[in-house]
């Protein structure tokens, strides 16, 4: 089995080193032949692994020795049990559906390129290389027995998140972006490394089991130098991180502008898999945050708002790919509330489900982009359904389970998620409680509205461009595709969809076992104080019962009247979208600039650093420092220009000077005397 | 046995420059071509460089770990009547630094193989010089021995700066020569103070003994301190820097950045913290606040640079108040990890000013806004230029990440405030770097110039590729870095936890 824990992470590392040192050598059929056989071997191994790990065998064991200083021994791990397996296998099947994707979705990247570009050249090899590299990273860090290899992991993936959003790198937005999100999610592993810090201090360990098993101890310990309880600021460290790179309010701000990025990352890096490590993390953590009352409060709390405020966004978004990444956030927020009302179970549950319903529906939008000739905006598509029918069906079965209807995979998480929120007794509950609610109205309105909007009503892709204001210029279209009509996309697009669309519909029924059937064991602590989940699994009497039970409760409503409400908006009265958006102005002004948040950060941080840093620089290092030491200089020379004066060289004036000097001494002399 | 490695890796780089000297000096009477002479002179001095880095090796396999006291121990009485020794010796603290110069010296050597035209026998010469007097400076163990190198090492870079240096370059020579030398008087005062308090010794581990009362020894570090806070540089003595790094040839400044700051923090290490531990602890405050403006101020004005050299000097400022920082922490994290910073900082910085200096051959500008779009005409050298960004600003699995990390996790057992101030760079770094690499690497094709750039040949590759193994490998195993530092490191931490009043 331990040949099997090194072949998982290492085999898609050698094809990223082939395929991206290679390239040229073995060209594109080589490059993603090699890649791909890579992260299937991983996807096989990590079958293997969860059946080993279900038959009861986890493994906790160290590969090397990374560092030792200070009494401080960090190594590098492996810690297999359950939490890990599902995450492994997740990651694995996804990525691998994306890479078979790729194939097709970046067939034509020669056109993406200026002409004669060199880092064009081998774009291809390169893509495979990285989407590889990043399943390397991403498998690293869920794999870890420590916190140092994490923290490896955590950076790996937002570096190969850095290289892909600004993949194509002659986009202005897609490098601006690419900065943008490697920055902001700086700020979060600023949080993140104190966290790390504080626990390495105050445990003596990185490594989890030795961490988890002084838990109790650090509980009781106060920081001496800030005053607050140890295990509160560790957790919110920690979760500042996950804040950062799940995108949790107010740290979201990079998500959606990561859509720059090729849509197969979009799908497997900012939807199924990167953006759920802070998810990850924190139910890793459980044995920590689950001792803090306070650390519980603020992580459901950030949820709540990340849920509702971000699901607003999506309403008003007519970029097809800027909808998913909303829905993303949204989605990304349920899974931290369910982590505040410590049902880590369900946030993992819910993340499983997620990744797959949201890769179908990334894929689907990236299939739909391929048909429109890298067209995005969703005012010039529509009807697309009878041209595209494999990407219509499995994008509307990602759309229902997103909205969380049954049977489909999201309802049960999200149920599980609301159930759960609606359980739970920490401060800060209700509230989100309620956010969550609101979400779901909205999230069946924004999924209907992106398959309504772009499937079905009028086929507004025959009307030539111009007149729809703004539209997102992605520079090297085919000229006048307006004249071509949409069609299906290659095999190798539909597959990963049909592949992905059929967990999408299924996951969610392993609910059973999953989250009531002590699935996790050791992997997940929950403190006996922290009722909700027991109290879910006393009412749970299996999945048809639940649906049964479902369509009945609030939930299933609110989001089946806002299915009907983008129904009635976008198919039964298409002018009215515009009619609302007039009388709505300042609400969707609001909404349309993201709360403000992006001119807050580039005025406030971006620009305040550079005026600061300029301050800094002109005013401290030039005039005051580097104005004294040549003031000084100046001092002295002037000093000497004056005692210069009195070396003219002249001897009438030395012979007066002696004389003056003779009469002072003389006149002191005496007036002493 | 092998008792006169240190020596050799002193001795072969300067005699070799030599060496060098005389072949070229028959060769302008003899009747070789000039190219034919040039070849000779880099082929010979990149032997001469290979060869003095070789000699260093058996210093770290022949390195015993778990001993105390220093070792390779050479002793020949120099100046009997002053009772001054040629007294050489490592620990676990100067080895390292021994080999980096060497090695660093190789990369000079290579990087200087077309660029320069002229007197490129004088310019190898100058560089194979300065390593062996830098090899002196770590390896003496007798103050006045070290003194003179220590100074004698201002001479060759004072040279390379105001020969081969940019337009401006007598003033940055200047600048450079008078600061650094300004600060080093004080230092010369309290060594011949310590002479005399020691009964006329200048041997280090004597001095280390030494019982010295609390007001001399605040004098003491205070005049360390001017010596080697020049030196690092610190805030606010840090503006020779910048100006010095821009006007310096690629060379200079690769050898400016990766050693001569470190033999300022090496000062802190070898004089102040075992010398005067009580003024130590006692100025430890205002040191830990000194560190974190540098790691802090210098930050931001590191953003708004729009020449590479200097932000790339602005940078190497910051991540200076990473190895202060560290040593005032008094834990073996925080030492550990500055010394992990200094050997880090000699590849990254070494990396990043060559990176410029490649650009510089081609474009003939510094200027960031002259660029953009590089990855379209340099797509090899885009790749590794990122990957040292990358590591400029800390990302784990490169060398810059352990020094950091390793810092930060000394500081939050000293006070998690200054934890939290130092772990700010990891914002600013990542801003100040990336935002350069943003305007120059990426983007459109910027101008004409741009779209006649040519990617780097193999021998700039062998370069960079060379820096990028020495990156990620300590980045991913720096263990047998830590490793042979940690009894030294200990051994100094109970030296300096001892009061000497």
């Amino acid at each position: 089995m331990k040949a099997l824990y090194l072949i998982i992470p290492f085999a898609p590392l050698v094809g990223a080193i082939i395929a991206g040192f290679c390239a040229r050598m073995i060209g594109r059929v080589g490059a993603h032949s090699v890649t791909i056989l890579g992260v299937t071997v991983s996807l096989i191994c990590s079958l293997l692994v969860f059946q080993d790990v279900m038959a009861g065998n986890t493994f906790n064991g160290a590969l090397y020795t990374w560092l030792e200083s200070g009494g401080l021994k960090m190594e590098i791990g492996f810690l297999i049990d359950p939490l890990t397996a599902v995450m492994m296998i997740v990651v694995t099947f996804v990525s691998l559906m994306v890479h078979i994707y790729t194939i097709g979705y970046m067939a034509h990247d020669e056109d993406n390129w200026p002409e004669n570009s060199l880092a064009g050249k081998y774009s291809y090899q390169r893509f495979f290389s990285y989407i590889s590299l990043f399943t390397f990273s991403m498998l690293m860090l869920v794999m870890s027995n420590n916190f140092v290899q994490l923290f490896f992991g955590w950076e790996a993936v937002g570096l190969v998140s850095y290289l892909l959003i600004g993949f194509w790198a002659t986009r202005p937005t897609a490098i601006y972006a690419n900065l943008k999100a490697f920055l902001v999610n700086r700020v979060g592993d600023f949080g993140f490394l104190l966290g790390i810090g504080l626990i390495a201090t105050y445990a003596g360990s990185l490594d989890y089991a030795v961490v988890f098993g002084k838990a109790k101890e650090l509980a009781t310990v106060i920081e001496p130098v800030t005053g607050w309880p140890l295990i509160t600021a560790a957790c919110i460290g920690l979760f500042i991180g996950a804040m950062g790179k799940s995108a949790q309010f107010p740290l979201h701000v990079w998500l959606p502008d990561s859509m720059e990025g090729p849509t197969p990352i979009s799908a497997l890096i900012h939807a199924a898999t990167m953006v759920t490590a802070g998810i990850f993390m924190v139910s890793r953590m459980s044995p920590l945050f689950e001792l803090s009352e306070t650390a519980l409060s603020f992580v459901i709390v950030i949820g709540a708002i990340t849920t509702l405020f971000m699901a607003l966004i999506a309403i008003v978004q007519t970029d097809i790919k800027r909808v998913v990444a909303y829905s993303t956030l949204s989605q990304l927020g349920y899974m931290t509330m369910a982590l505040g009302a410590s049902a880590y179970s369900v946030a993992i549950f819910h993340l499983m489900t997620h990744a797959f319903f949201k890769a179908v529906l990334f894929l689907g939008a990236g299939s739909v982009i391929i048909a429109m000739h890298h067209e995005q905006d969703m005012r010039r598509m529509g009807g697309l359904r009878k041209y595209m029918p494999i990407t219509y069906l499995t994008v509307l079965i990602g759309a229902i389970a997103n909205a969380g209807l049954p049977p489909f995979a999201g309802f049960f998480s999200k149920d599980s998620i609301i159930e759960a929120v609606h359980l739970a007794n920490i401060p800060g509950a209700s509230f989100a409680y309620v956010c969550a609610l609101a979400a779901v109205f909205i999230g069946g309105l924004y999924s209907f509205r992106l398959v309504f909007f772009a499937f079905h009503g009028e086929e507004r892709f025959r009307h030539a461009g111009g007149g729809l204001g703004h539209c997102e210029d992605h520079g090297q279209h085919a000229p006048s595709h307006d004249s071509h009509e949409p069609h299906e996309s290659p095999a190798v697009v539909t597959l990963p969809l049909i592949l992905l669309a059929i967990p999408a519909v299924v996951s969610g029924w392993f609910i059973g076992p999953m989250l009531f059937g002590g699935w996790f064991g050791d992997a997940i602590v929950i403190a006996p104080e922290h009722t909700a989940l027991a109290q879910m699994k006393e009412s749970f009497h299996g999945v048809i019962a639940m649906m049964a039970h479902g369509v009945t409760t609030l939930p299933f409503w609110l989001a089946i009247s806002g299915a009907a409400t983008a129904w009635f908006l976008y198919i039964k009265r298409p002018d009215l979208p515009a009619v609302i958006r007039q009388k709505l102005a300042f609400p969707v002004m609001i909404l349309e600039n993201k709360y403000g948040f992006d001119a807050f950060n580039d005025w406030f941080f971006a620009g305040g650093a550079r005026r600061l840093g300029y301050g800094l620089w002109r005013g401290g290092d030039q005039i005051m420092i580097d104005g004294a030491v040549n003031g000084s200089a100046r001092m002295i020379g002037w000093l000497a220009s004056v005692v210069r004066l009195f070396q003219s060289g002249h001897l009438y004036q030395y012979a007066f000077s002696m004389i003056i000097g003779v009469f002072v001494l003389l006149t002191l002399w005496l007036g002493i005397a | 046995m092998m008792n006169f490695l240190l020596s050799l890796s002193i001795w072969t780089p300067i005699l070799g420059a030599l060496l060098i000297f005389a072949v070229s000096a028959i060769g302008a009477i003899g009747e070789h071509s000039s190219s034919q002479q040039r070849n000779t002179v880099r082929w010979l001095s990149l032997a001469v460089a290979l060869v003095s880095f070789l000699v260093t090796l058996p210093l770290y396999l022949g390195f015993d770990t778990q001993a105390t006291s220093f070792q390779f121990i050479e002793q020949a009485p120099w100046i009997p009547r002053f009772n001054v020794w040629y007294l050489l010796g490592v620990d676990g603290i100067s080895l390292l630094f021994i080999l980096l110069n060497s090695f660093i010296t190789v990369l000079v050597v290579l990087a200087g193989w077309e660029v320069i035209e002229e007197k490129q026998a004088q310019y190898m010469g100058a560089f194979l010089i300065m390593s062996g007097l830098m090899n002196g400076i770590f390896a003496a163990l007798d103050a006045m021995l070290f003194y003179v190198f220590f100074e004698a090492s201002l001479i060759p870079m004072y040279i390379i700066i105001g020969v081969w240096g940019g337009p401006n370059r007598v003033y940055a020579a200047f600048k450079f020569f008078l600061y650094t030398l300004a600060g080093s008087l004080l230092m010369l005062v309290a060594l011949i103070w310590l002479f005399l308090e020691s009964g006329g010794s200048f041997v280090l581990p004597e001095w280390h003994a030494l019982k010295i009362g609390m007001a001399p020894q605040i004098l003491l570090f205070i005049a360390f301190l001017i010596a080697f806070a020049v030196k690092v540089p610190m805030w606010p003595v840090h503006t020779w820097l910048p100006d010095a790094h821009v006007e310096a040839p690629t060379g200079g400044s690769v050898v400016l950045a990766a050693i001569m700051l470190k033999l300022g923090a090496y000062g802190f290490l070898r004089f102040s913290l075992p010398i005067a531990p009580d003024a130590s602890h006692y100025f430890a405050p205002m040191m830990i606040a000194l560190s974190l403006i540098a790691v802090i101020y210098i930050g931001f004005v590191a953003l708004v640079q729009t020449d590479m050299k200097k932000l790339i000097a602005y940078s190497s400022i910051s991540h200076m108040g990473f190895v202060t920082l560290g040593f005032f922490l008094f834990n073996s994290l925080g030492i550990e990890g500055a010394l992990v910073q200094m050997i880090s900082h000699g590849f990254i910085s070494a990396a990043m000013f060559l990176c410029v200096g490649v650009m510089y051959d081609r474009m003939h500008s510094r200027m960031i806004g002259d660029y953009g779009g590089v990855i379209h005409t340099m797509p090899k050298f885009a790749a590794l230029f990122v990957f040292f960004a990358m590591a400029n600003a800390g990302l784990p699995a490169t060398s810059g990440f352990v020094g950091e990390f390793m810092v930060i996790l000394g500081a939050v057992k000293t006070n998690f405030w200054v934890a939290a101030a130092a772990a700010t760079t990891l914002i600013m770094g990542a801003a100040y770097t990336l935002w350069m690499v943003k305007r120059v690497a990426f983007g459109p094709i910027a101008n004409d110039h741009v779209r006649h750039l040519v990617d780097i040949n193999q021998r700039e590759f062998l370069i960079l590729a060379l820096l990028a193994v020495c990156v990620l490998g300590m980045g991913l195993y720096p263990f047998p870095f830590t490793d042979v530092m940690h009894i030294s490191v200990d051994n100094l931490l109970r030296h300096v936890a001892v009061s000497k009043l």
